[in-house]
């Protein structure tokens, strides 16, 4: 029996849902609705009386104080009443998209004493009022109230006999995929039409190896390889052999480069050769040491193409994968804080201008907002760190970067699988999700990738992986289990495949948990099912391990062995479907060569003319997108959880300035902490993706010293977002990037430790070719010793002095005011590694010896922004003066010194009293005293001629800076 | 091991920190706990309904904040309704012994819903006390979730709240913590019992709108007490101000303490328990983090 079962709110009782809805689809510039109520609705099947539901009702799903409750035995909802205007629209989840409200219902039901439940299903029903035509109703079905990739609008007159998913056990049948006989166009076909992103060369060499054997490969063998060769797993283009043309000083040049990632990225690290760097590169995140008894480590990863298609479910796996990631470090770190970075194109874009197939900017930012909050606060990991920036050639192609940091003991590092121990798949189960999620990431989106790719988005359920959390780091302090990886991209495939690399494994299939009945065996194996890791356990452990993990709920089954044959042999019930040999699988894909090209390109210099009005230009430099406050998404960040906050990402006398590095302080009872910051801007690599790389190092390095960081003491990531690099302009660009942080990092002595890229960021749409400009983000990592002495940005105190610490050149190039005049520029901000050093290490000294009340770093917006950013979150004014900042370039004007973005270079309070002290430490370092804090909220600068050149106040900044994203 | 307990219990605090699938500040309120003086368990659920173990083994029952079940249906429902129905008679029998609870958030949420808080409202309640739910905490009125700073006005007459300063400022991080009555009746016994303990007020103290009542709560309340005042209820996260170094603006403050405005709430319930329930005058007061 099926029992429907509606939660209503009563009268008088606030629908803050409904009337967030009806916000939403104002927004959307829709104005004949007039309130929206919001019902929910649980289907309900399973042997259950009418005393039953009504019991389940009262207790259970309805809310004594604000709901009242309706159940009945007619599934449909209720037909929309024209004649009254009022339209019922009701949105339930496509069969087998991951619900977890399902299943906790049923464990309420079965608390209540009520046995017989077998299936709850749910859906929303929308009760939308006034006169609105259909095409309207329409248009709000499908940008507020549901994503058809996972959702569906619930047809009134449908009959219902079952809510059980109704795929039936299906018979088994081996598939041979006949390949050794197919010529290069049946090759291509098959690559395409099984979506293994695979080409030709590399179909051949595979039809070579099974030639050998005399046999056709099963599909799961052909799947296997496909997702271990995929770029997404083994990053094909940056360990390729690159055939590299350029231009440098106007000469034609080119060169060899053998394998882009070890000649720079890794490099950089070897040539620095830090003794705090514990574990690089190998592992899932990089570890470096924390304190006597922790390390700490590091991981940021791109959700970009699944983001792109379910924004919410995208971000929420993508922020549950990069936690799996810290989880899944050594033999398991403790998530300790979240940074997440966006890019998305312009919130206020027409709807006109959409390519089609792609959702609006504003619906993308907020399901990604939301999917980040979700995971993040539901797992307990404060998200303290982040950026968001906007350009419109990421409206097919959002980027969506999640970072995680994680502790783990000093002596739970290292993680080996040794022969005998079994294989064991814990938390989740398996369904059909994200079938094909890492070879669909290596492939461009097109208009049509959302029907075809659906399989591959999902949606996280983030209260299983806490579970698997909370049991896996009581096994780890146990010493239950001998290694562990997550399953991420490539499901058990890639996990087992890594595991068992150098011993080989055996799998069996059938044993592996599923959600439902009816997927084969090459499904169980690829699927990308969420919250699930896989471990090695020794046989004398593995009765005390199953324990731990049934204590806490989570299932934890043995699916297998690592054997000591070498081969990978997977069996569904006594027929075995896959015999690879793993030193094929993992090394035996052609090594390829691939073009590359960089030219500088051609832009012009702008000549503008100075502003009368600099105050103008400010406010709108605060209001761009790029540089406006964020407080609106950080707020639903719970981003104190753990109680480690020492610098908040919001800070000042009302807690609404924008900090540079977030602080933490992981274990409450020390004093040791982490500065976790970020740098990125592709604006500046639309000029030259050598000094974007080397800006953002810079930017990521200075956060960390404006709250008193260490330069010697910090760690970096490098997060590589590009378009096709089978295309030699993209991937030219991509070569100067990575010098780029070759250079700048070793100039630094900040290492790389781990490191991500995302590759094929193209939207094309007919024969149109979007790319995303190349972006890199730059995370970085710093030690703090005591976080008692960190320092904020908020100008502290009436009186106080305020300095300009570095050079200021004419950099406008790439800069956010020349963006207000829509221009690119050319003189893009370089760093000078020497000179930066000294500076941060001064710096350091400094604040070490207390003599620095407030400290921001000079990013977008130049002196300006982080002048005005530093008054209001003070709520202090400021009189300063131009001419005291130094400055070393031929066009010497006013707006160039306010707006430039030269690198390197910060502005500090400093105490009357301490001014003598402060000058001679900063002995060395460029710095110049500019002007002083005033008590009155007025923002004034004078100009290089000695006239005021921009005079406002501190309200109008901030409201400025507010406005744009305030929702 | 029984015989162990009893003598841990003899002379130090216990506090049993409940935990099931979901729950995330019980390790920073174990902190605040145990700087206190106290001796924490971190317990799972699980370890209670099958009786490995005891509530009786306590004194103070925490339930921290965090995200029991996924908030699935209602925040807290489910957790609740497992300690009302699997765990009723023994959590009854806890609070008549005169032992203390307190809710943190989704603490606060689980207590409201099971009916262990308001809980009676006048004798006549008291005496055949069933847990029935009598107030919410229901969807923010900004329908959104939301960590920020706010001020609290303390009243009422609690053993948690006594001696701490008239305003407080702690975080809130919730979706769903505003605060509902059923009926009238219960707004006036719940004033009238001195069970309204915290309000959010504006930094001056007075009473105000949103953000400074951050989820539109009825009369701006933020936490309440049963009439014994020995449990406590509040959404915001007095665990989350225990250090200075989590104040949001500390690096302003001209006079940096070690410890913030919530700390002595936690060491309020320690030395209750110390003069109450343990009869210790001797280490009366322990300084916290000395």
């Amino acid at each position: 029996m099926i029992w429907r079962v509606e939660i209503r709110q009563r009268q008088g009782i606030f629908d803050s849902l409904g009337e967030g809805i009806q916000k939403s689809i104002q927004e959307l510039g829709l104005s004949g609705i007039e309130k929206v109520e919001v019902t929910l609705v649980y289907n309900l099947e399973g042997d259950l009386a009418e005393k039953d539901i009504k019991k389940v009702c009262e207790e259970l799903l309805a809310d004594k104080v604000t709901h009242h409750f309706f159940y009945t035995t007619n599934l449909n909802p209720p037909a929309s009443q024209e004649n009254k205007n009022l339209h019922i629209i009701e949105i339930a989840y496509n069969p087998g998209v991951m619900d977890p409200v399902e299943t906790s219902t049923i464990k309420g039901i079965n608390d209540l004493g009520i046995k017989g439940t077998q299936s709850v299903r749910t859906a929303k029903n929308y009760r939308l009022y006034g006169r609105i035509p259909d095409s309207e109703l329409n248009l709000i079905v499908d940008k507020i109230l549901s994503n058809k990739l996972i959702q569906h609008r619930v047809n009134p007159d449908a009959s219902q006999k079952t809510l059980a998913i109704t795929t039936s056990e299906t018979k088994f049948t081996l598939i041979v995929v006949n390949l050794i006989e197919a010529n290069d166009k049946e090759l291509t076909e098959l690559s395409k039409k099984g979506q293994l992103f695979l080409n030709l060369n590399e179909m051949k060499t595979i039809q070579r190896y099974f030639k050998k054997l005399g046999r056709n490969p099963t599909d799961c063998e052909l799947e296997t390889i496909a997702q271990t060769w995929s770029e997404h797993c083994y990053h094909k283009t940056f360990r390729s052999t690159i055939s590299y043309k350029y231009t440098e000083g106007g000469k034609k040049k080119s060169r060899i480069i053998k394998n882009l990632f070890k000649s720079t990225i890794v490099k950089a690290t070897k040539d620095i050769d830090p003794s705090w760097c514990v574990s690089i590169f190998h592992d899932n995140a990089g570890v470096i040491k924390f304190d006597n008894d922790d390390h700490v480590c590091f991981k940021v990863e791109t959700h970009n193409h699944p983001s792109a298609l379910e924004p919410f479910g995208g971000a929420n796996t993508g922020m549950g994968g990069v936690i799996r990631d810290i989880l899944g470090t050594g033999l398991g770190a403790k998530p300790i804080c979240s940074t997440d970075i966006f890019c998305f194109a312009p919130p206020n874009m027409s709807f006109d201008d959409l390519p089609p197939g792609t959702l609006h900017p504003l619906r993308i930012m907020k399901g990604v907002v939301s999917g980040v909050r979700d995971y993040g606060n539901k797992m307990g990991i404060p998200t303290v760190n982040g950026a968001i920036l906007f350009d419109h050639r990421f409206v097919g192609n959002p980027l969506v970067y999640c970072g995680n940091v994680g502790l783990i003991p000093k002596d739970k590092v290292i993680k080996k699988v040794k022969k005998g121990d079994l294989v064991v798949v814990v938390g989740g189960r398996t369904g059909r999700d994200g079938i094909h999620g890492a070879t669909f990431s290596s492939g461009e989106l097109t208009t049509e990738s959302e029907v075809v790719s659906s399989g591959a988005v999902q949606i996280g359920n983030p209260i299983e992986e806490k579970k698997v959390l909370d049991a896996l780091l009581q096994a780890r302090d146990k010493n239950l289990y001998s290694a562990i990886t997550d399953c991420g991209a490539g499901g058990l495939s890639s996990a087992v495949g890594e595991m068992g690399k150098d011993l080989g494994a055996r799998v069996n299939l059938e044993k592996v948990p599923l959600k439902y009945k009816g997927l084969n065996y090459t499904e169980i194996w690829i699927s990308e099912s969420q919250e699930r890791m896989v471990l090695s356990v020794p046989t004398k452990s593995i009765d005390q391990l199953l324990e731990v993990f049934a204590d806490e709920n989570v299932e934890a089954t043995v699916i297998g062995e690592f054997t000591g044959t070498g081969r990978l042999e997977l069996f569904y019930n006594d027929t075995q479907v896959c015999d690879l040999d793993m030193a094929f699988l993992h090394d035996g894909i052609p090594q390829v060569t691939k073009q590359a090209e960089w030219h500088e390109p051609k832009l012009k210099s702008p000549r503008i003319p100075q502003a009368n009005d600099l105050a103008e230009k400010l406010l709108e430099v605060l209001s761009h997108y790029n540089v406006c406050s964020k407080e609106w998404v950080i707020r639903q960040y719970d981003h104190e959880v753990q109680g480690g906050g020492v610098i908040k990402p919001l800070v000042g006398v009302n807690c609404d300035g924008p900090s540079d590095a977030s602080v933490i302080r992981p274990k409450l009872n020390s004093l040791k902490g982490l500065a976790v910051s970020n740098g990125i801007n592709f604006r500046y690599g639309m000029i030259d993706p050598f000094w974007m790389a080397a800006s953002c190092i810079d930017e990521a390095i200075r956060q960390i010293i404006a709250v008193g960081g260490n330069v010697e003491r910090i760690a970096i990531l490098d997060n590589f977002c590009w378009g096709n690099p089978d295309k030699p302009d993209r991937l030219g660009s991509l070569v100067r990037c990575a010098e780029g942080c070759y250079k700048a990092a070793v100039g630094y002595g900040v290492p790389f430790i781990s490191g991500k890229d995302s590759l094929y960021n193209e939207y094309t749409e007919g024969s149109e070719s979007i790319a995303i400009p190349g972006t890199i983000l730059i995370s970085a990592l710093g030690i703090i010793d005591n976080v008692e002495k960190t320092i904020t940005m908020d100008f502290k105190k009436a009186g106080n002095l305020i300095y300009v610490i570095g050079q200021t050149f004419d950099e406008l190039g790439g800069s956010i005011y020349l963006d207000t005049f829509d221009f690119v520029g050319t003189t893009v901000p370089k760093v000078d590694t020497k000179r930066g050093l000294k500076t941060f290490a001064v710096l350091h000294k400094v604040c070490q010896s207390g003599l620095i009340q407030a400290m921001h770093d000079c990013s977008e917006g130049g002196l300006a922004v982080a002048l005005a950013e530093m008054a209001f979150a003070g709520g202090l004014g400021v009189k300063a003066d131009l001419k005291n900042v130094p400055y070393k370039d031929k066009d010497k004007r006013d707006d160039t010194i306010l707006f430039s973005e030269s690198n390197s270079r910060f502005i500090v309070e400093v105490a009357p009293k301490d001014q003598k002290k402060f000058e001679t430490m900063m002995k060395g370092v460029v710095f110049g005293l500019i002007g002083r804090i005033e008590t009155t909220p007025e923002f004034l600068v004078h100009g290089l001629n000695d006239q005021v050149c921009l005079k406002t106040n501190i309200m109008d900044l901030k409201e400025a800076w507010q406005k744009p994203l305030r929702f | 091991m029984v015989n162990e307990k009893d003598k841990v219990m003899a002379k130090q605090p216990k506090v049993i920190i409940l935990r099931t699938a979901g729950t995330n500040c019980n390790e920073e309120t174990a902190f605040a706990f145990k700087s206190c003086g106290a001796a924490v368990d971190q317990v799972h659920i699980n370890k209670l309904l099958d009786g490995e173990v005891n509530l009786k083994d306590y004194h103070i029952l925490a339930i921290p904040g965090g995200f029991s079940y996924g908030d699935d249906i209602e925040s807290g429902r489910i957790l609740a309704n497992e300690l009302r129905l699997k765990l009723g008679e023994p959590l009854s029998k806890f609070i008549g012994e005169g032992k203390l609870i307190i809710g943190i958030c989704n603490g606060f949420q689980v207590l409201v819903r099971s009916g262990i808080l308001p809980g009676a409202l006048n004798e006549l309640e008291e005496k055949n006390y069933a847990f029935t739910q009598k107030v919410t905490l229901t969807n923010n009125d900004s329908a959104k979730f939301e960590d920020r700073w706010i001020h609290l006005k303390v009243s009422g007459n609690s053993v948690w709240t006594q001696g701490v300063k008239d305003i407080v400022y702690f975080p809130v991080a919730h979706g769903e913590g505003k605060f509902v009555v059923k009926d009238e009746m219960i707004l006036k016994r719940l004033k009238d019992n001195g069970q309204i303990v915290f309000r959010y007020v504006a930094a001056s103290g007075h009473a105000s709108q949103y953000p400074d009542n951050p989820n539109g709560s009825m009369e701006n309340i933020a936490g309440i007490t049963d009439r014994t005042g020995r449990i406590l209820g509040l959404m915001p996260h007095p665990e989350r101000h225990f250090l200075f170094t989590q104040h949001p603006f500390w690096t302003r403050l001209e006079n940096k303490t070690k410890l913030g405005d919530g700390a002595k709430i936690f060491q309020n319930g320690v030395d209750y328990v110390k003069q109450h329930l343990l009869k210790d005058k001797s280490t009366l007061v322990a300084s916290v983090l000395s």
